[in-house]
Parts: structure tokens; sequence; C-alpha cells
């Protein structure tokens, strides 16, 4: 195996034992926050996002690592990720949850992953169609959120800060 | 109440730190060691390994085709970190004897029965849906959700934003709301 071969399956190996301690592999925490139920991804997520928010612009901001955007294509992202949703939600795993709940012996998971792999081919014939339509409609390129609104990156993080702390204290009232 | 202290997982908020803390070592290590920013991220994999099976049947095709073009079939940093998760969540249900055999998952019994195909089927759907879904925003929760977000990314705000808005919707139609 290369360097990048090893760290990577280092990382993920890591990556993968995190997500099956906080128990955000299974199905029943997954559409347990789309049904509102219970809401232990949602902790997991935000709480991650939070600390990473802070790290990144920390290293960021120190010339240590680049970032790298993604473009903020509309409608790549609201016809896009309103399929996900729609097909999260049948399956109950995302598709690098999908691979952990394999590994904690959920077996139906590996129907999922045959499907992901179907789409993905079917996604690779039908890209020239989606990139004349969908992907084609308004991209407003690979920016951050502060360059876009023009405030500074600890702002956005203050303001989702204050919303996730919100957010948790909710769940915590509920018991969700 | 269903917590986590009978199946004893960790706390969310905790688990969640450290893989805050993960991601950026991740971020650093990559950039020290590889020359280049690497962010945690699934789907595109997924394309690389479809990829890698449409070419043992038909490597023109592949070679023709403009996304697995675009997209690079090669078992890189991100094929490995997605087989990684797997290797990782059975090494974590193993120190705490919390792996477990399941077909069909509870949620799912109770709205359309104990039948494993029936269950097959909605993971199969439901993950080529997902699927294309995540290319054509080109990211899923872990390139959009913890690595866009972790940015500040423009895009991911919009994209998990909508990932959850249709999920709910989608999860409520699907399997109906229950007083719990």
């Amino acid at each position: 195996m290369t360097t990048e071969q090893i760290i990577g399956l280092v990382t993920g190996i890591l990556f993968g034992f995190l997500l099956q301690k906080g128990r955000a592999l299974r199905f029943e925490k997954q559409v347990g926050a789309l049904l509102l139920r219970d809401m232990t991804i949602v902790k997991f997520m935000l709480s991650a996002i939070l600390v990473g928010m802070v790290g990144m612009t920390l290293l960021s901001n120190a010339g240590v690592i680049a970032l790298s955007h993604k473009s903020a294509n509309l409608g790549a992202l609201l016809v896009g990720g309103a399929l996900f949703g729609i097909g999260w939600a049948l399956l109950g795993f995302c598709p690098g949850t999908s691979l952990g709940a394999l590994g904690e012996g959920r077996w139906h998971a590996l129907f999922g992953i045959a499907g992901m792999l179907a789409g993905a081919a079917l996604y690779a014939e039908l890209y020239p169609f989606f990139k004349s339509t969908v992907l084609a409609w308004k991209d407003l390129g690979k920016v951050g959120l502060p360059e876009m609104l023009g405030v500074s990156p600890w702002m956005v993080i203050g303001v989702f800060a204050i919303f996730s702390l919100s957010l948790f204290t909710w769940f915590e009232k509920k018991n969700i | 109440m269903e917590r986590n202290m009978e199946d004893r997982g960790w706390n969310p908020y905790i688990a969640g730190v450290l893989l805050g803390i993960l991601a950026i070592a991740s971020a650093y290590a990559t950039t020290v060691w590889l020359g280049k920013t690497n962010y945690l991220g699934a789907s595109t994999t997924f394309v690389r390994a479809v990829g890698f099976i449409e070419q043992m049947v038909s490597p023109e095709g592949v070679a023709a085709n403009e996304y697995f073009v675009k997209t690079k079939v090669k078992l890189d940093w991100q094929f490995m970190l997605v087989v990684g998760i797997l290797l990782g969540a059975f090494i974590a249900s193993l120190t705490d004897r919390s792996f477990k055999n399941e077909m069909v998952p509870p949620i799912w019994k109770e709205r359309f029965g104990p039948s494993g195909f029936k269950r097959a089927l909605g993971a199969f759907v439901g993950g080529a849906i997902a699927i294309v879904g995540a290319r054509m925003a080109s990211g899923c929760p872990s390139g959009h959700g913890l690595s866009g977000m972790m940015q500040l990314s423009a895009g991911a705000f919009i994209a998990l934003g909508m990932f959850f808005l249709a999920g709910i919707i989608m999860a409520s139609l699907v399997y109906g709301r229950r007083a719990s």
C-alpha cells in the first residue's frame, strides 16, 4: 500500500470506530432523527462540526491547511440534496455509515451498498444530461459562507454555535 | 426510555467532539504527509468502486465515460477511508459486544413486516436514489455535512439543510407518525 492509502485506511478505522461508539451507524438512530424521535446523530454531527469549524478556521488562517470548497451550485444542491434525503430515509444509512453498519452486523446495509453502486453507475451514464440541465442552472462558485456574506468566519461560527447549543438544550429537555 | 446506558455506547456529544478532532488531525496529517489537504468524504468512492467493476466488463466504456474520467477511477485515500470505516466499526462493535446480526431493523419491521426481501428492496432503491442525489450535490453527510460545514462552505449549509428537510418529509411519509 502507498502512504496515501495507509493514511486513508488508518483515518477510516478511527472514523468508523467513533461512528460506531457514538451509535451513529444504526438505522434506528438515522431514521429516528428524521422522525424527530432520537436526535443522537444530530448531537454527534453538530458537536463534530463545531469543533471542526474552530480547528479548520485556525489552521487555515495560520496558512497550515488549504480550504477546498465544493461549488455552491444551487440546482445541484437543491435537487441533489432532496434526492439524497428521499433515498436516505428509505435506506436508513448514508454512504459512509452503510459500510460501518455492515461492519457491526447490519447485513441489510449490503443491499443499500449494492443500490449505491448501481446508482453511481446510473449517475455516470446520466451525467451529460444533468450537466446540461440541473447543474447548469445557477452556480455561485466555490465560496465560503463568510466571504459570501462579507463577515468574519468567527461571526458565522458564533451564530452556528448558538443555534447548535439551543438545539442541544431543546433535545435534552424533550429527552430525544 | 431508550438511552445509551443499556448498550454502553459513548455519549454522542463526546464522540462528536472526538470526531471533530479526528477531522482536524486528518486535514493536518494529509497536508503534511501527502502535500494536499484531504477532507473526510465517502460518496465519490462509490463511483470509483463501480468504475472498477465496470472496467472488468468494459474498460473502453469506462475510459469513454466523462464522469468516470472526471472522477478518476483509482484506489485513493478516500477509498481506503471508506474501507477503514467498515473495519473500525467492526472493531468497535467487538470491544463492547454490540455486533448484532440484523436483516430487518425494528422501525422498518413495524411498518413493512419481517420480510427480508422487502427490506432488501427498500435498501437497494433507497441507496440508488441517495447516491444519485449525493453525486449530483457533490457530497453526502460526510463530504458536505462534516467537511463542508467545518470549512464554512456556502454550499454545505444548503446541502445539509436539504438532506434533512427532504429526509424528514420522506421519513414521515414512509414510516408514519406514531406517538412515542
